[in-house]
C-alpha cells in the first residue's frame, strides 16, 4: 500500500523542524570531522614523513574504488580522555574488496601511537562482533604500540579487554571468517598477536615490526642491543620467523597484497531473502528533516518516516487497527524485504502483543527486522499493571531477544525505559544500532527522573515533619535534569559505543540497506523462542 | 558480368572490393591465411578459402593456391587488390592460363612498367616527359659518376628494380657519389637481387602528383590527378584530389601525358601514372616528369572516387568482363575536393615503428568514409601492413573538406594499440598544408612540431582516473557512500615516463571529485553522461591496464598495478623485444656467462637490425626464442639468471 504523506513542505513547522535538525546535525558533523582528523596536524605530518599513508587513506586504498564504507564507532571516545583519542585511535567499518564485504579495523598511529585506550578496545571488539555475527572477513591494518599503559587497568584484565581480540580472531578463524593482518607499523607486545593470530599476514618492509618486547625492553631485560628491524622487521618475519607471510614494498603494495588475499577467499553469499529490484521512495528522504518534529515531546506519525525510507513508499501495514501505537508491517529497503516495527506512541498491552506476533511472523518467514525506535516506555498505572502489561511486554521482549532474523535498530527519537528493550535496544543485540542526532537515550526522561527523586525525598521530609519549598525542590531537581540531559545526548552515547554511530537522518535508507546487506552475509538460522508468558 | 569473383587480398582493400561486387550482384570468394581466419574480409565474403600460414609467402603470395581456390569455388575472375600479387606478371599469366580473368592489366603491360629504366625509355619514346637522367646498361661506377656530372648535382641514385625508397640515395656533391652508389647498390642487391641503378636529376620543392588512368586495352581516359606530396620516408600519409594550385592547362597536359603512357602499353583497367613536379616556381605545364606507373588500383583511389563520383572497382569489374570504357573523357568531370588520411598502428614517438595490438575500441565518425579491414576486437598482427583504416572526406571546397578531415580525425576512436592518429590530426591542422603549400619535404621539415606529445589537460587525466577506478559506468547506488566525509582513493596512472597521481573522492554514484597534478576536477553525471568541469566526457576504452581517453586523438594511460610494479622491481631478468620483428640471430645459449652490453640477439624490424644486449653481467638462464621466430613487442627473448647481489 503506498503511504500518503500529510506533510506540507512549505509549512512553517516543516521549515523550523528542518532547521533544528540541521543544527543538531551540525554539532555531530563537527564531532565527526574532529574524529576524522585523528591526532592532529603535527602527528599527521610526522606520519607522512615516514612514508606511511594516513590511516583513512589506507582504508580507502584497501577498498574498491567507490566502495561504500559503513563506518562503525566513528565518534568513539568523543569528549573522553580529555579529547586525547579522536575516534578512539582507530577506524572501523564495512567496505568492499573485490566486491566482497569485509570488516576493516585500522589503527590510527597519529593518535598516541595507535595505543589502545579502553574505548579503542571496545571499538575493536565491537567491530569483531559485527564481523562474527555477519560472517565478514576481517582485515586489520595494524600500526599500534599496544595497550595504553596509563589506562592498563581498563584495557588488559577483564573479559572484554585486550585479550578478547585474539580470542575472537581464533574463534572467527575457526568459523571460516578469514582473518587478514597488514602490519604497517608497530605491532608491539600484545599487539603482536594480531598478525600472529591471523590466517594471512602481510608486513611492510622497513616499516612494519612485530615483537613481544621492543628493543628498549629487550635491553632492560637481557642487555641485548638490537635494532627494531633486526628484532622483528618485515625481512625477519617473512624469511626467518614465519610470523608474516608476504613482504610488501610499501603501504600501497601491502594493500594490494591484502586485496589479492581477499580475491582468493572463495566466499559466496548465502541464499537468504528474495531480493526485488530496488526503487526509490516516492517521498524524498531529504524531507525527513522537515516531517520529524524538532522537539521529542511533539507526537507525529511515524508513517511519515517510513514513507521516506522504503522502496516506492509502499508499506503493507500488519494489524493496523489493533494496538496502533506500534506500527508493524512489510516493506522493501533497496530491494531487501524487511519487517518494520515502529513506535507511534507509548506501548500498551495490545501493542506489545502485536509486536510479539509480528516478530514471530518475520522469524517464521526469515524476514529481517527494522526497528524505528521512538519510545517513552510502556504505559504505567494501575489499570495497565493490573491487566498485566509486564506480561505482554515480556512477550515482545522474549520474541525480540530470541529471534534469529537480523535486527537493525534505528533510534529516531526517544529511547526510554523498558521500551528500549522491546524495540531492540543495544542489549538485544541488533546486528546494527544507529541513532539520529535528535535522539535521546536514558532509563527515563530527565524531568521524570528528577521528579521521582524529588517525590521520594518530599515524602521522607514530610514524614519527618520538615518543609520543602518549591524553590528548594527545583534546585534539588536541577543537577539530575542536567545530568540526564548530558548523558542522553547521542554524542555522549556514541562516544561510549552504546550504538554503532550517529547518522544523518537523510542517509538512513542507505544505512539500513548497507546494514542489511552486511547482515545477509550470514545465513538466517531457525528461530527458537523462550517460554512466552501467556 | 561475372557471377563470382575471388579477391586475392586481405584487409581493407579486400573489404572494399567485396562491397562493390556485392552492389553489382557479384558473389565473392575471400582467401585468407591462418592468421586471418576471423578477419572482416572473410566474414563479409560469400565464401572463404584458407590458403596457408600467416607469413605472406605462405599464403597471399602463393599464386597457385589462389588459382586453385578460384577453380574450386567456381570464381571466374580474380581481383588482386594492391600489393601482394597485384603487379606480378607471372601470376597474371598463370591466372589467364588457368582460364580465369585477371581483373587488371595484361602480364605484358605489367612487365613493361616493372623495370624502371625500360619503362622510362618507353615513356620518353611515347612523348611523356621524364626527369633528366641516365638509365644505361653500363653500370661502371666511373660512367655513372660521369653521367651524374652531366645531369648536374644534386642527383638521385636509384635502384632500377626499386620501390618504396629502398636502394635510393640523394647525392649533393661529386665527392659523395662513390659512397652513395655503393650504398644504393648494396641495398638494391639485398632487397631486389638486382643492383643496377639509374641516376636522375634531383628535383627541388618536389611534389608528388599522380594521374588516375583507366584503359580498355586500347584506349584510355584519365580521372584527373591526386596530390600525394604529404609523405614520410616515401610513404604517403595524406592524399588529396584535386592537387592544390592545379591549373586547367597543367591538368590537361598531365592528363594527356598519362593517357599517352597508358595507351603506349595497351593498358587495361585502373592504373596510376606518377609524376614528380618541380613546384619551386608554382605549377607549370613544363615542369612535370614521369616517375613510374603503378599497374593496379592505388591505396588512395577513394579520393578520385569522391571527386569524380565514379566507383573505380565497378569500372575494373566491367572492363575486365569485356565492357568498353564506361565513359569518354568528355563525360568526366571534377566536383569538390577530397582528402584521404591513412591511419596506421605505429609508434610515432619511437620513429613511426610499426605496432601491433588488439583493437579494444575502433569507431569512425559517420560523416566520413572509412575504408577498413578490421573491427573493434580484431588484432593488428605483425605479419601484415599495420594500416587500420583510410579516412576519406569530401567537401565542396578544399577548405571545407579539410575542416571535415580535421573533425573526422578528432572523432575517430582507436584503442588497444598506438597509432598515428594524433600525427594525422596535427598534419590536418598544419597551416602550410591548409594554404595548399605542399611538397614532399613538408613532413620532415616540421616533424618535431607534428609529432610533439600533446599536452594532457587535467580533465583528460581525471576522465582516465575515473575509468581506472571502474566508476565510469557504475550502477552501484551505494558508490561512494560514507557516513561523513568521502574516502580519498588514490589512482596512479602513467603515460610513458610521465606519472599522474590522482585522488578520487566519490561523493555519490554521479559525482566524483578528482585531484590531479594539474588541478582538481569535478566529474558529474547527468542522464548517464559524465561531464568533467562541465565539459562532456570524451569517452574511454579499457584494455587490461591501459585506458585510452578519446580526447586529442586518443591519450592512453597505463594504470599502475602495485603488484606488477613490485614484481618488476625485484625482477628485470628478462630481455624483451622492444618492437615486433623477426629474430635473425641468437648469439648466446643457456648457461653462457655474459657481460653487461654483450649482444644476445638480433631483431629485424622495419628492415633494420636491432641488437639486444645484456643490461648487466650475468648468466643466461634460458634462451626463449629461436632464430627466425617472429615476435611481438615485449616478448621475452633471453632470461638471465636471477642475480642476488643486484636485487
Amino acid at each position: 500500500m503506498k503511504l500518503q504523506s500529510q506533510a506540507l513542505p512549505s509549512s512553517e513547522a516543516f521549515r523550523a523542524n528542518r532547521e533544528a535538525h540541521l543544527e543538531a546535525l551540525r554539532v555531530v558533523e563537527e564531532a565527526a570531522a574532529a574524529a576524522q582528523a585523528g591526532g592532529g596536524e603535527r602527528a599527521r605530518t610526522r606520519h607522512l614523513e615516514r612514508g606511511k599513508m594516513l590511516p583513512r587513506e589506507r582504508v580507502a586504498n584497501l577498498l574498491d574504488p567507490g566502495s561504500p564504507f559503513l563506518e562503525v564507532g566513528a565518534l568513539a571516545a568523543h569528549g573522553m580522555y580529555d579529547g586525547a583519542a579522536p575516534g578512539a585511535g582507530a577506524i572501523a567499518g564495512i567496505g568492499r574488496v573485490h566486491g566482497q564485504e569485509v570488516m576493516v579495523v585500522c589503527n590510527d598511529a597519529t593518535v598516541k601511537g595507535g595505543t589502545y585506550y579502553p574505548m579503542t578496545v571496545k571499538k575493536h571488539l565491537r567491530a569483531q562482533e559485527i564481523a562474527e555475527e555477519n560472517r565478514l572477513p576481517c582485515i586489520y591494518l595494524v600500526d599500534s604500540g599496544g595497550a595504553n599503559l596509563p589506562n592498563q587497568d581498563e584495557v588488559f584484565p577483564d573479559r572484554d579487554h585486550f585479550g578478547r581480540i585474539f580470542y575472537n580472531q581464533a574463534r572467527m578463524s575457526a568459523k571460516n571468517i578469514p582473518q587478514i593482518a597488514v602490519v604497517m607499523g608497530s605491532c608491539t607486545a600484545g599487539g603482536a598477536y594480531v598478525p600472529a593470530m591471523s590466517d594471512v599476514t602481510i608486513i611492510v618492509k622497513e616499516q612494519g615490526t612485530i615483537f613481544l618486547a621492543g628493543p628498549p625492553l629487550v635491553q632492560a631485560a637481557t642487555g641485548e642491543i638490537v635494532s627494531a628491524e633486526d628484532l622483528g622487521g618485515g625481512d625477519v618475519h617473512t624469511r626467518l620467523s614465519g610470523v608474516a607471510d608476504y613482504l610488501a614494498e610499501d603501504d600501497t603494495h601491502a594493500l594490494a597484497l591484502a586485496r589479492r588475499a581477499v580475491e582468493s577467499l572463495n566466499r559466496t553469499r548465502p541464499d537468504t531473502v528474495d531480493w526485488q529490484a530496488p526503487e526509490p521512495p516516492a517521498y524524498d528522504p531529504e524531507e525527513i528533516l522537515g516531517v520529524v518534529p524538532a522537539d521529542l515531546r511533539t507526537p507525529y506519525d511515524i508513517h511519515e518516516v517510513i514513507a521516506r525510507l522504503v522502496d516506492g513508499s509502499r508499506f503493507d501495514a500488519f494489524k493496523p487497527r489493533f494496538g496502533d501505537t506500534l506500527v508493524t508491517g512489510f516493506a522493501h529497503v533497496h530491494g531487501c524485504p524487511v519487517g518494520i516495527i515502529a513506535n507511534n506512541g507509548v506501548l500498551f498491552s495490545e501493542a506489545a502483543q502485536k509486536g510479539a506476533h509480528f516478530v514471530e511472523l518475520c522469524s517464521q518467514r526469515r524476514i529481517p527486522l527494522v526497528f524505528l525506535q521512538n519510545i517513552t516506555g510502556f504505559m504505567v498505572g494501575r489499570r495497565y499493571e493490573n491487566e498485566g502489561i509486564a506480561r505482554h511486554g515480556a512477550k515482545m521482549v522474549t520474541a525480540v531477544a530470541t529471534t534469529s532474523v537480523p535486527k537493525i535498530t534505528m533510534l529516531v527519537g526517544g529511547s526510554f525505559g523498558a521500551g528500549n528493550y522491546g524495540m531492540a535496544g543495544r542489549a538485544y543485540q541488533p546486528r546494527f544500532l544507529w541513532t539520529w542526532p535528535n535522539s535521546r537515550i536514558s532509563v527515563m526522561g530527565g524531568a521524570q527522573a528528577a521528579g521521582v527523586l524529588a517525590t521520594v525525598k518530599r515524602n521522607a521530609m514530610e514524614k519527618a515533619g520538615e518543609t520543602w519549598t518549591e524553590a528548594e525542590e527545583a534546585e534539588f531537581k536541577r543537577p539530575t535534569v542536567e545530568m540526564f540531559e548530558r548523558q542522553s545526548h547521542p554524542l555522549y552515547a556514541s562516544a561510549r559505543l552504546w550504538d554503532d554511530g550517529v547518522v544523518d537522518p537523510r542517509k538512513s535508507r542507505e544505512v539500513l540497506a548497507l546494514s542489511l546487506r552486511a547482515a545477509l552475509n550470514a545465513p538466517i538460522e531457525e528461530t527458537r523462542y523462550g517460554v512466552f508468558r501467556m | 558480368m561475372f557471377g563470382k569473383i575471388l579477391i586475392a587480398n586481405r584487409g581493407e582493400i579486400a573489404v572494399r572490393v567485396i562491397r562493390t561486387a556485392r552492389e553489382m550482384g557479384v558473389a565473392t570468394v575471400a582467401v585468407h591465411s591462418d592468421a586471418d581466419a576471423d578477419a572482416l574480409h572473410v566474414a563479409l565474403a560469400d565464401e572463404a578459402v584458407a590458403i596457408g600460414g600467416a607469413a605472406p609467402a605462405d599464403s597471399y603470395l602463393r599464386g597457385e593456391r589462389i588459382i586453385e581456390a578460384a577453380r574450386a569455388t567456381g570464381a571466374e575472375a580474380i581481383h588482386p587488390g594492391y600489393g601482394f600479387l597485384s603487379e606480378n606478371a607471372d601470376f597474371v599469366a598463370a591466372v589467364e592460363a588457368a582460364g580465369l580473368v585477371f581483373i587488371g592489366p595484361s602480364a605484358e603491360a605489367i612487365r613493361k612498367m616493372g623495370l624502371k629504366d625500360a619503362a622510362k625509355r618507353l615513356m620518353e619514346e611515347a612523348g611523356v616527359p621524364v626527369v633528366p637522367g641516365y638509365m644505361g646498361e653500363d653500370q661502371d661506377p666511373a660512367r655513372l659518376a660521369g653521367e651524374a656530372g652531366e645531369i648536374g648535382y644534386p642527383v638521385l641514385v636509384k635502384a632500377v628494380a626499386g620501390g618504396g625508397g629502398k636502394g635510393m640515395r640523394r647525392v649533393e656533391r661529386p665527392e659523395g657519389f662513390a659512397d652513395a652508389l655503393a650504398g644504393a647498390q648494396a641495398e638494391a642487391r639485398g632487397a631486389f637481387g638486382n643492383d643496377a641503378v639509374l641516376i636522375e636529376k634531383f628535383v627541388a620543392t618536389p611534389r608528388h602528383i599522380e594521374v588516375q588512368v583507366f584503359g580498355d586495352g586500347t584506349r584510355a581516359v584519365h580521372l584527373f590527378e591526386r596530390d600525394c606530396s604529404l609523405q614520410r620516408r616515401h610513404q604517403k600519409v595524406i592524399e588529396e584530389a584535386p592537387a592544390p594550385g592545379m591549373t586547367e592547362e597543367m591538368r590537361e597536359a598531365m592528363g594527356a601525358a598519362a593517357v599517352r603512357a597508358a595507351e603506349a602499353i595497351g593498358y587495361r583497367g585502373a592504373g596510376t601514372v606518377e609524376f614528380i613536379v618541380d613546384a619551386s616556381d608554382g605549377l607549370r605545364p613544363d615542369r612535370f616528369y614521369f616517375m613510374e606507373m603503378n599497374t593496379r588500383l592505388q591505396v588512395e583511389h577513394p579520393v578520385t572516387e569522391m571527386v569524380t563520383g565514379i566507383d573505380l572497382v565497378a569500372w575494373q569489374l566491367r572492363v575486365a568482363a569485356g565492357e568498353p570504357l564506361p565513359a569518354a573523357q568528355s563525360d568526366l568531370s571534377l566536383a569538390g575536393h577530397a582528402f584521404e588520411a591513412r591511419l596506421y598502428a605505429e609508434d610515432v614517438p619511437a620513429g613511426f615503428l610499426p605496432a601491433t595490438g588488439r583493437l579494444s575500441a575502433l569507431a569512425f565518425p559517420e560523416r566520413a568514409r572509412a575504408d577498413t579491414g578490421v573491427r573493434a576486437g580484431d588484432a593488428i598482427s605483425p605479419h601484415y601492413d599495420p594500416m587500420i583504416a583510410k579516412l576519406i572526406v569530401h567537401g565542396p571546397t578544399r577548405a571545407v573538406a579539410l575542416a571535415k578531415l580535421r573533425r573526422a580525425l578528432g572523432d575517430t576512436q582507436v584503442a588497444g594499440t598506438v597509432t598515428n592518429l594524433a600525427f594525422l590530426g596535427a598534419l590536418a591542422a598544419h597551416a602550410g598544408f591548409a594554404r595548399g603549400e605542399v611538397d614532399t619535404g613538408l613532413i620532415d621539415r616540421d616533424l618535431a612540431a607534428l609529432t610533439a606529445a600533446p599536452a594532457v589537460p587535467a580533465r583528460v587525466v581525471a576522465e582516465a582516473a575515473l575509468a581506472a577506478g571502474g566508476l565510469s559506468e557504475t550502477e552501484d547506488p551505494f558508490a561512494g557512500f560514507t557516513l561523513w566525509a568521502p574516502l580519498a582513493r588514490s589512482v596512479h596512472l602513467t603515460r610513458g615516463e610521465d606519472v599522474f597521481d590522482c585522488v578520487l573522492r566519490v561523493c555519490s554514484p554521479d559525482r566524483v571529485e578528482i585531484d590531479t597534478a594539474g588541478g582538481a576536477v569535478t566529474a558529474e553525471r547527468r542522464a548517464g553522461a559524465w561531464r568533467f568541469d562541465g565539459v562532456p566526457a570524451a569517452g574511454t576504452a579499457r584494455a587490461g591496464g591501459r585506458i585510452t581517453v578519446f580526447a586529442a586523438h586518443g591519450i592512453a594511460f597505463d594504470v599502475v598495478d602495485p603488484l606488477a610494479q613490485a614484481a618488476a622491481a625485484t625482477g628485470e631478468n628478462v630481455i624483451e623485444a622492444p618492437m615486433p620483428g623477426r629474430v635473425t640471430r641468437v648469439f648466446v645459449s643457456d648457461g653462457d656467462a655474459v657481460e653487461a652490453g654483450a649482444r644476445l640477439a638480433l631483431l629485424e624490424a622495419m628492415k633494420m637490425e636491432h641488437a639486444l644486449t645484456a643490461w648487466r653481467d650475468g648468466v643466461v638462464a634460458e634462451v626463449l626464442v629461436a632464430e627466425g621466430d617472429q615476435v611481438e613487442a615485449g616478448a621475452g627473448l633471453v632470461r638471465l639468471e636471477a642475480d642476488d647481489d643486484a636485487s
